[in-house]
């Protein structure tokens, strides 16, 4: 391997790694202000939610296929079924979508 | 207390595996994508096993083939990665106190989708163990398919690769859906984050080129920030899984 290409992996793994360690190690776990605690109570709500749309509809070859396989998923999700059969019903109606139509 | 350890990091790894399965066929993507772009594959196999960040590394691999140099590349990772200090800094908040040594390997694992799961899951997802679980299978998904695309000659089959993509999705959904149950504070701040969504990728052009990894921070600071202004205190029947 050349030696711009080790610059290039180390370089990246350190920037990458930097973000991901400084909060863990320095985030105080106690009291924080109300405020700030609902703040942080809601991430993982609108993070999921930045992740899903729009990016889902683009995620297979084709938005029909995508919605159908997310349409199936968010019924099994309501229905409170397994992360498994969710994500194995998600595949399974895209795959079906896009072999039918 | 081993026996407990090592159960706890299987369930961990079990939980984790829809994670591996969605990262498979992206990795073989970038695998693929590194080789047909002159990167040898011990370049693209190093950089999953040291970086382990998806978007950032299909970038990379993309600037380096149009001659771009080590530092601005370094300089783009670290801009698309800046919204992981937003999760690190949530999940430190659910681990609570963990020695650094876990620690620092628990925010190895950090990435949007571990970060979901662990997140959002029951209480039990706080055990060191588990999380160290659900991170190997997600690692172990990424590096092992940006082996085996860097060595393929084709990719995977198209239909096949097409409903591999909405399995992550998938997941998110099933992550999403149960916390939305009940709560008008949850489902307020969804719909707000589905509205600025919409509104940066649709927008006027000077919104949606922000990167993405930006877009995610911003959207989720201001979402959240309204949330806990309309919503500052807990509703019923919330609550319990930041009982510290």
């Amino acid at each position: 391997m050349p030696n711009s290409h080790l610059l290039l992996v180390l370089g990246m793994a350190a920037v990458t790694y930097l973000p991901r360690l400084l909060p863990m190690l320095f985030m105080s776990t106690d009291r924080l202000p109300p405020v700030l605690k609902r703040f942080f109570d809601f991430v993982p709500y609108a993070v999921l939610t930045t992740l899903i749309f729009p990016e889902m509809l683009f995620s297979t070859a084709q938005p029909a296929s995508a919605i159908a396989g997310g349409l199936l998923a968010l019924l099994l999700a309501a229905r409170g079924k397994s992360l498994f059969l969710i994500v194995a019903g998600g595949i399974g109606g895209v795959f079906l979508w896009e072999l039918l139509f | 207390m081993r026996t407990v350890k090592r159960d706890a990091f299987l369930t961990g790894m079990k939980n984790g595996l829809p994670i591996a399965f969605g990262y498979f066929p992206i990795a073989v993507a970038f695998g693929l994508l590194a080789k047909a772009n002159g990167l040898p594959a011990v370049t693209s196999i190093l950089m999953s096993v040291l970086v382990f960040a998806g978007a950032s590394q299909f970038i990379a691999v993309n600037l380096w083939a149009t001659g771009t140099g080590c530092g601005e590349i370094v300089l783009t990772t670290f801009l698309v990665n800046m919204r992981h200090f937003l999760m690190s800094a949530t999940l430190a908040r659910r681990l609570g106190s963990q020695p650094p040594n876990v620690k620092a390997l628990i925010a190895f694992g950090v990435t949007d989708e571990t970060f979901a799961l662990l997140a959002m899951g029951p209480e039990d997802n706080r055990d060191p163990g588990f999380v160290a679980g659900v991170n190997t299978a997600a690692y172990l998904g990424w590096v092992l398919g940006t082996a085996a695309g860097s060595m393929l000659v084709r990719g995977l089959p198209a239909l096949l690769q097409s409903s591999m993509g909405l399995a992550l999705y998938a997941m998110f959904i099933g992550l999403l859906v149960p916390g939305l149950k009940g709560s008008k504070a949850n489902l307020t701040v969804v719909g707000l984050t589905l509205g600025l969504s919409a509104v940066a990728s649709w927008g006027p052009p000077w919104l949606t080129a922000i990167g993405k990894g930006w877009k995610i921070m911003i959207i989720t600071v201001i979402a959240c920030a309204l949330g806990a202004l309309l919503f500052p205190g807990e509703e019923e029947g919330e609550g319990e899984k930041d009982a510290q």
